[in-house]
């Protein structure tokens, strides 16, 4: 690791100041990625601005119908959480195997949005949940937020303040780890709601996480894995590596959407 | 025995320092003025080393030495040697490339050391180490055995013409292409055994210190074999004689092979505390350990199984192609020669063996023994063929097996080992009860019905521990002899200190070795310590690998406490004016035998020391060394059976169930002999199921981070079901076989043999990942 100076604001509004200050600064919320990236000597921020210890970043919340997750709250407390346990038990089930213990006591939600790293968990469910990503400038749908892989809507001074979604009536996610990250090699998150149903697909594409649009219509008319029976995934635009090729990523898209709507 | 003797299950002495954090290892020793060093390594796989410019590292903060391999060879410090001379069937010498502990004119693998930063902090090594300029003229690479061998492919070292280091045989090659001509059936296979990386917990480390006052050196390293270490340091590398070198190897995290080689960074290191004047310490990065560890296993294999219209087996032909990597690694040449196919007739009675075998250069870190080593390859095959061959002939595996078993002993096999007790067929019967082997087509119906797709599969291994004799490795082409030494101290209160030549880094012999003496002795366990790991402390011995610790370590130590017994009851029987031939020793005493005279052992302890009243003529003192040379190899063997359930739509398997038999001879302490048997099943069923070197066409290591290495994690693991059955070795003094590989080696052909009966393919090249599982449920769709 480069040397670099650690900071650990009290408010949103110190941290921006400091991200500001310091144009070679990073946000470090949980460091479940940075922190390896640094010490591989693959990253040299010159400042590190610690989110994690900021209240009103922390904490799960229901309100005027929707439930709100601090950016900085970690998967540890998303998978145990009785409100969100009750409003979205999928959710809370996805955070409870991300990673191992380590992970999930130190990474956070809005870490895991910011990076959007496509083999990443979280990803999936704000697409599927049509969740709203509210930062220290502005809201942004999911749809909009999730621009690519490693990439999304938030400019460089943006800091995410929480995400909030109306709770869908089914929700369930279904991954198949990687043997050896136990990251995402494919993981479909489900769900049906006001907003109809919506299948986000993580862990598979080659532009990170995206909508099968497909599954979505087939399950609109029949919220069964017997209606998926009848799709072919293409293996066009998906990852290729070591532990997956595309057309088994395909395959894999496929099963983990048929399991993901049986436990919805 | 007595509850914490011979037999007992007495809980490891050594773990509450390693379970709270109080271990010592490399990188916990601190010595004033230590400095820093950090290695530049090459990214290329193959290249011509240009100008090194180390002018800016220089004078960055810190920095007090950047070294290369022009300085190191003006120094007159010695290449890497192999310390197994294997010549190839034509009578020729191996040929062996250069090895410079830093490159100089060619670089041979990504991680091939090219310079070293010393420096105050680690830091500001890391820091200058990336500054320091190579030019690199980039060669063709070649990654592959098989590749390496064709016309025309990249040289990795000029003296190995086509990359072939050399071609050996062993056993009657006509008499086998004979046999098979006639057999009434001919199992044919490729079979390839994945290539490792050893992933020792604690990574590889250094501080050498030269003390320019006595002109010595003291090294402490992660070893396996420390003496064997300051051998090899002083008797080629010229570092330093080796009356004036000290190697340390204190508590170790880890070896399974990896730690029993001489790397060019301990010599480096060496080099440069007395070229800077300063103690020199390096700890592996992880990375740094993934690329240049000696990898493991790596071999691809033709073969061939005959049998006779009664299925008896008449005759098998292998021939494989066993990749070194960039350089000839310490003891590599012999692992896929004598660790490999002196095994390769398993338990069976096979009339005619011919193996050939071609090591190979190629632009890759160099592989050695790892956890079996050869003994994995050799069972691996064996293990797949007869179960294939089952298949193929229509008979039940275990029974192909049993009919094929060698039941008579001593039993001479046509490659070279003579196996001298076993009972293959109490391993099986015990294994097949324990599994319930009948009970298996209504779980296989079970899971079915459940969607998923269930397999058995079972192995039949045989190993090779307890090396070695000396005379007989030697005329083999060993460089050392492979003995072992003790030195019993008892001190005059009668307590009592081992010097023992093993060295342990996991296998808990401070308690096993410790269990001994207080079988013999009648001493509570906490009197009796085991001293090991310092060459100024223990007299010379040859360390810890092979499954050799028990075997010969012990027997060693049983030889030193024979001579310490012999000399304790002269002076028992003076002192209670008996018959020697009448003392016994036992609950701390020494007894007159069938009367209530008796003696506390730490008077007689007191006796040796004040001698104030010993036997005419007795020198005084109570200590007694002994080296123990072993008369044959020990044969450990059992019986493996694997259960797994795989998902067909995922292709990942399960392993649902694994039972062990093992006959590992008389058995010291059951519980850690389990726990060596669960971390062998373990790193087999990684092997199997999960773990894969992968380079790419450029020879990067694409596995070089647990992103992409997987390996095994407990819920990738059942609860195991392990036993034992017991034949005493008889060619020690303990009857011990070895336990220390046993898991490691006949795991993965069981696992393999379940997961081809459960998607019912032929051929499947390890490890079973999902994905290739996957790909075989679609290929066979």
């Amino acid at each position: 690791m480069y040397e670099t100076t650690y900071h650990r604001p009290a408010s949103v509004e110190e941290a921006a100041a400091l991200l500001a200050a310091n144009p070679d600064a990073k946000l470090l919320a949980g460091g479940q990625t940075l922190v390896p990236t640094m010490k591989q000597r693959l990253a040299a921020p010159s400042d590190l601005v610690d989110l994690r210890h900021i209240a009103a970043l922390r904490g799960i919340s229901s309100e005027g119908g929707r439930i709100i997750i601090g950016a900085a709250t970690p998967h540890a407390e998303v998978a145990g959480d009785a409100t969100l346990r009750a409003a979205c038990p999928g959710l809370a089930d996805l955070a409870a195997h991300i990673g191992d213990p380590h992970v999930r006591y130190m990474g956070t939600l809005g870490g895991s949005i910011a990076n959007n790293d496509p083999a990443a968990d979280y990803p999936s469910a704000m697409l599927a949940l049509g969740a709203t990503i509210h930062t220290s400038k502005r809201d942004i749908g999911a749809d909009d937020f999730f621009t690519g892989m490693f990439e999304t809507a938030l400019d460089e001074d943006e800091i995410i303040i929480a995400v909030s979604f109306a709770p869908p009536e089914r929700a369930a996610y279904a991954k198949f780890p990687n043997p050896a990250s136990l990251y995402a090699m494919t993981g479909v998150f489900v769900t049906k709601g006001s907003a109809g149903v919506r299948v986000a697909v993580t862990g598979a594409g080659s532009d990170g996480v995206f909508r099968q649009a497909e599954m979505e219509a087939a399950l609109s008319a029949d919220f069964s894995p017997a209606a998926l029976d009848g799709i072919t995934v293409s293996p066009e635009g998906l990852l290729e590596d070591l532990h997956a090729s595309a057309a088994y990523r395909a395959s894999l898209i496929k099963t983990m959407a048929r399991r993901a709507v049986a436990a919805a | 025995m007595g509850i914490q003797g011979i037999g007992a299950s007495v809980a490891r002495k050594e773990d509450r320092r390693f379970i709270t954090g109080a271990g010592r290892y490399t990188d916990d020793m601190v010595v004033p003025g230590m400095m820093h060093a950090v290695f530049v390594r090459s990214p290329h796989a193959h290249a011509t080393l240009g100008k090194i410019d180390s002018a800016e590292a220089e004078d960055m903060p810190g920095v007090i030495a950047v070294l290369t391999g022009e300085q190191l060879k003006a120094d007159e410090i010695g290449n890497l040697i192999c310390g197994w001379a294997i010549s190839s069937k034509d009578g020729a010498p191996m040929n062996m490339g250069e090895w410079s502990p830093l490159a100089v004119g060619k670089v041979r693998y990504v991680g091939d050391a090219v310079a070293v930063v010393v420096a105050e902090t680690r830091a500001q090594a890391r820091d200058a180490a990336e500054a320091v300029m190579v030019d690199y003229d980039e060669l063709p690479v070649v990654v592959d055995a098989l590749e390496a061998l064709k016309e025309g492919a990249p040289q990795v070292h000029d003296n190995a013409p086509g990359n072939l280091i050399f071609d050996w045989e062993i056993g009657e090659k006509a008499a086998t292409e004979q046999a098979l001509a006639g057999a009434a059936h001919v199992t044919k296979m490729q079979i390839r055994n994945n290539r490792l990386v050893p992933n020792a917990m604690e990574p590889r480390a250094a501080l050498a210190k030269y003390d320019r006052a006595e002109d010595h050196f003291t090294l402490w390293t992660t070893s396996q074999n420390p003496h064997v270490a300051r051998l090899v340091l002083s008797a080629f590398y010229n570092v330093a004689p080796e009356n004036k070198l000290r190697v340390i190897a204190p508590d170790v995290g880890g070896g399974f092979g990896s730690k029993i080689y001489i790397y060019p960074e301990e010599i480096v290191c060496l080099w440069a505390s007395k070229r800077t004047g300063v103690p020199v310490k390096w700890v592996a990065e992880r990375t740094e350990s993934f690329l240049t560890d000696a990898h493991g296993r790596d071999h691809l294999t033709e073969v061939e199984m005959g049998f006779d219209a009664n299925n008896r087996i008449v005759g098998l032909k292998v021939d494989t192609i066993a990749n070194l990597g960039a350089y000839m690694s310490l003891f590599s040449s012999a692992v896929p020669t004598y660790l490999y196919a002196t095994l390769l007739s398993g338990q069976y009675v096979i009339p005619a063996i011919h193996a050939n075998v071609r090591t190979v250069y190629t632009n890759t870190a160099p592989v050695d023994a790892y956890r079996g080593a050869g003994r994995p390859e050799a069972t691996y095959l064996l293990e797949r063929m007869m179960e294939t061959a089952a298949r193929e002939l229509g008979v039940s595996p275990a029974e192909l097996r049993r009919m094929n078993f060698i039941r008579e002993y001593p039993y001479q096999t046509p490659v070279i080992m003579c196996y001298d007790a076993g009972d293959y067929e109490a391993s099986l019967d015990a294994a097949m009860k324990a599994a319930d082997w009948d009970g298996f087509p209504a779980r296989r119906a079970e899971a079915e019905a459940r969607g998923k797709l269930r397999g058995i599969g079972m192995s039949c291994y045989i190993e090779a521990c307890g090396i070695a004799p000396s005379a007989a490795v030697g005329a083999l082409g060993a460089g050392v002899g492979l003995w072992e030494s003790a030195e019993v101290r008892v001190n005059a209160v009668g307590t009592v200190e081992v010097m023992t030549g093993s060295h342990s880094h996991g296998q808990g012999h401070e308690t096993t070795f410790a269990q001994l003496v207080s079988d013999r002795l009648g001493l509570p366990l906490d009197q009796v310590n085991i001293v090991h790991g310092d060459t100024d402390k223990v007299q010379m011995g040859m360390g810890t690998y092979g499954s050799r610790s028990g075997a010969v370590g012990m027997s060693a130590i049983a030889k030193a406490l024979d001579k310490v017994e012999t000399k304790a009851k002269k002076i028992a029987a003076h002192l209670l004016e008996a018959d020697e031939g009448d003392i016994v020793i036992e609950d701390g005493h020494c007894k007159v035998a069938g009367t209530d005279k008796q003696v506390p052992w730490f008077q007689v302890a007191l006796a040796a020391y004040t001698a104030h009243n010993l036997p005419d003529g007795m020198e005084p003192g109570l200590k007694e060394g002994a080296f123990y040379d072993p008369s044959n190899f020990t044969f450990p063997a059992g019986c493996y059976i694997c259960e797994v359930e795989v998902d067909p739509e995922t292709g990942k398997t399960d392993v649902v169930q694994f039972v062990a038999s093992d006959d590992f001879g008389n058995i010291i302490n059951p519980l850690i002999v389990e726990g060596q048997v669960h971390g062998g099943l373990a790193q087999g069923i990684g092997q199997a199921l999960l773990e894969d070197t992968a380079y790419d066409a450029s020879g990067q290591l694409l596995t070089a981070s647990y992103m992409d290495y997987a390996m095994p994690r407990a819920a990738d693991l059942p609860s195991f079901n392990v036993g034992t059955t017991v034949t005493p070795c008889p060619s020690n003094p303990l009857g011990i076989k070895g336990c220390g590989e046993a898991g490691a080696i006949g795991s993965p052909p069981a696992l393999i043999n379940a997961v081809t009966d459960a998607i019912g393919v032929r051929d499947l090249t390890m490890p079973a990942s999902p994905r290739r599982v996957w790909e075989a449920l679609q290929a066979k769709a």
